[in-house]
């Protein structure tokens, strides 16, 4: 399989200003998509910055809050779709705590994209299986976007969710338009059922065995908990996919996202900008061993 | 930079020659000749006045020179040769560090203080950008002023040369090259002095990057008693030393200062076993030491902060409290404490024995990976300011003790 650079532009040459000063933003809607997780609709205030943003699904954004702080988040709308670049948030610390009291009209900062996205070439052609569990689903959102837009340039797209609670799903009518599109599946996974769960129960690698996933036309883009990952990488290595046509989607302490700072190296990689996508073959050594 | 990335298992040559053209970037303007030929000069002692006056004149008003300051060698602002901490030796060990008065006329008769040449280029506190917002929470974002002024700094050790080499690649790397480190890094004049009196917990002969100084200075230096055999780095070094109007070394004075270099190459007894010990230390990872060091090591972060290549840093913001702006800075940090591997919902490396298995597998291990050589420069002072003394030569030397090896 080729391995493309899927990196994504490099929109800022380093003398236009600091590498990483942020660009201000509005926002432009807001959904509520569950009790602790959000969506934020961003439009750069300069029209010059907004024509120069270029990203590829897979990669992030440095998104600042004035005064507290910024941290790394993953776009989730088509990168080639006009209009305001979205990001879906979940409320666990400082930063996203504050942003998530932010309103329409309010302004922030945002610098990106950062770091390596999916490989969209790679995937050209082949069937695209998506792997994700818990709030794992954002990263993957902007890459089956881009295969719902472009769904002849792709082969079967299966989508292979897992959530801990049934209240952990968010997007459920997202999941339930992709399921009626053609050449899709989706099948979906709860730890713990509950009522209006007509899905499966328990871990997502329940699922492989109904996905009938083709392990010759198959790419893998795995995106959640890194036990989670580890297990469904083992039943799919069991599955007769090649290593190779796994790709998983990683999370480190990310401060600077330029691969100054130190804190999200894994092994030899600076996440932000080796990663946050790996090819898995890369990893391997290194995931699941404690303390890396 | 325009060369592709690939993902490949190991960073790749257009990875290194992305770096690599960062750092000769940065490096661009100063002049430095790797391997330059020049005659030297004898300076005698008296006169050495005269060189940090010729400093002055080449446009580097600032000098920081070593000065004996409350029980350490530190660099402070010195205006003449008088500052400089004559007769005075350091006595480090593991754990230990003590200046004595060992008297005679030299003034770099020691081997190094805690400081290295890391915070001239790196600070422990530098704003990124600062931000202002309005009445109608509009932001303002504003680079900030990168003028720092032209310094030359006397006394630089090899081993810190090769470590701002390291971090000259580090801090230079594309496609984000940083600003801040590049203009401190523009702003020295580096007068080296070649080693000649080790430390007991030195060990640069192993790594490769001592006692002489190769390369990265503007000047460098050997003392000898009657005074200094002076060599230039740099066409700027060389303009300074032309100024001087000095005669050449003697034969005699150059072979004295190269044996005492030879001789303080000789003097360590503290070593690496390899310049590479990532597969070694790779292979390792779950040997039983890890356990016995992290039940010593108190995770203070002392040896990551007088180390002369660690690069951590963490970013906030400051600001009044009227809110009507902001800095945003970044200030050094530390792979021990607990905030560096924090998630959100855990730690990465809650335990200290990871903490020191995660610094000890960067600095020897994957540094290789990603810089090309390891990220220890042999300089000891990991060993000397870690209030437990724990050695880094004598960890690695349990670690690969062939009978506990695990492969």
């Amino acid at each position: 399989m080729p391995r493309p650079d899927h990196r994504g532009p490099d929109h800022r040459g380093p003398d236009h200003r600091g590498p990483d000063r942020p660009l201000e933003v509005e926002v432009v809607r807001r959904v509520q998509e569950t009790t602790s997780i959000y969506t934020l609709h961003l439009a750069f205030t300069d029209p010059e910055a907004a024509r120069g943003f270029e990203f590829r699904p897979g990669q992030y954004n440095m998104l600042y809050l004035y005064g507290v702080g910024e941290v790394p988040i993953s776009m989730v709308s088509d990168p080639e779709a006009e209009g305001p670049v979205e990001h879906t948030i979940r409320a666990v610390g400082r930063v996203t705590r504050g942003l998530e009291r932010l309103q329409v009209g309010d302004r922030l900062g945002l610098r990106g994209p950062y770091g390596r996205g999916w490989p969209l070439e790679a995937a050209e052609g082949r069937d695209v299986v998506v792997v994700t569990g818990g709030l794992g689903c954002a990263p993957v959102v902007s890459m089956i976007r881009y295969v719902m837009e472009r769904r002849e340039r792709f082969g079967r797209l299966v989508i292979l969710q897992g959530v801990k609670h049934t209240d952990d799903l968010i997007w459920r009518r997202q999941y339930e338009r992709w399921q009626a599109a053609p050449n899709t599946q989706v099948l979906l996974a709860s730890d713990i059922g509950g009522p209006n769960w007509p899905y499966h129960v328990g871990k997502v690698t329940v699922l492989f065995s109904q996905a009938g996933i083709d392990p010759t036309r198959s790419i893998v883009m795995l995106c959640g908990p890194e036990p989670m990952m580890k297990a469904s990488i083992d039943r799919l290595l069991a599955l007769k996919v090649p290593p190779e046509a796994l790709w998983l989607s990683i999370e480190r302490n990310m401060q600077c996202g330029i691969g100054h700072c130190g804190h999200c190296q894994v092994g030899p990689y600076f996440v932000c900008q080796d990663g946050p996508v790996f090819h898995y073959p890369q990893l391997r050594p290194w995931l699941g061993v404690t303390g890396f | 930079m325009q060369e592709p990335r690939q993902n490949d298992v190991v960073r790749t040559a257009p990875v290194r020659a992305g770096i690599s053209a960062g750092f000769v970037a940065l490096q661009h303007g100063m002049g430095y000749v790797q391997g330059m030929e020049t005659v030297a000069v004898f300076l005698s002692r008296d006169a050495l006045d005269s060189l940090l006056d010729a400093i002055r004149q080449a446009g580097f008003g600032r000098l920081l020179g070593p000065v004996a300051d409350q029980g350490a060698i530190t660099y402070q602002t010195i205006e003449s040769a008088a500052a400089l901490p004559v007769g005075q030796g350091d006595q480090q060990e593991a754990g230990h560090y003590r200046l004595r008065n060992q008297g005679g006329p030299r003034a770099f008769a020691w081997a190094h203080g805690p400081s290295a040449l890391k915070p001239l280029t790196f600070a422990p506190r530098e704003v990124l950008w600062r931000c202002e917002r309005d009445a109608d929470g509009h932001l303002r974002f504003h680079d900030p002023d990168l003028t720092p002024a032209p310094t030359a700094v006397i006394g630089v050790r090899a081993c810190d040369l090769a470590a701002l080499r390291i971090q000259e690649q580090h801090f230079g790397k594309s496609p984000y090259p940083d600003p801040h480190f590049a203009a401190r890094r523009a702003s020295l004049f580096l007068v080296a002095v070649h080693c000649s009196h080790p430390a007991a917990t030195c060990f640069c002969a192993s790594t490769g990057d001592g006692p002489r100084a190769r390369e990265g200075f503007d000047l460098a230096l050997s003392e000898l008693d009657a005074g200094f055999v002076l060599s230039a780095g740099s066409e700027r070094g060389r303009a300074v030393l032309e100024a001087l109007h000095l005669a050449p070394a003697s034969a005699e004075q150059v072979a004295q200062a190269d044996s005492e270099i030879d001789a303080a190459a000789q003097a360590q007894h503290r070593s690496l076993p390899s310049r590479d010990l990532k597969d070694a230390l790779y292979a390792r990872l779950e040997h039983p030491h890890w356990d016995q060091v992290g039940r010593r090591c108190l995770s203070c972060g002392n040896c990551t902060a007088v180390c002369p290549t660690c690069f951590c840093h963490a970013e906030v913001d400051e600001g009044p409290v009227t809110g009507a702006h902001v800095t945003h800075q970044r200030q050094w940090d530390s792979c021990f404490t607990a905030t560096h591997s924090y998630m959100g919902h855990f730690l990465v490396r809650e335990e200290t024995r990871l903490r020191y298995r995660q610094w000890l597998t960067h600095k020897l291990g994957s540094w290789h990976e990603q810089y090309g050589r390891s990220g220890c420069v042999g300089c000891g002072r990991c060993i000397t300011w870690c209030p437990v003394g724990i050695d880094i030569t004598a960890e690695v030397a349990v670690l690969l003790e062939p009978d506990d090896a695990q492969t």
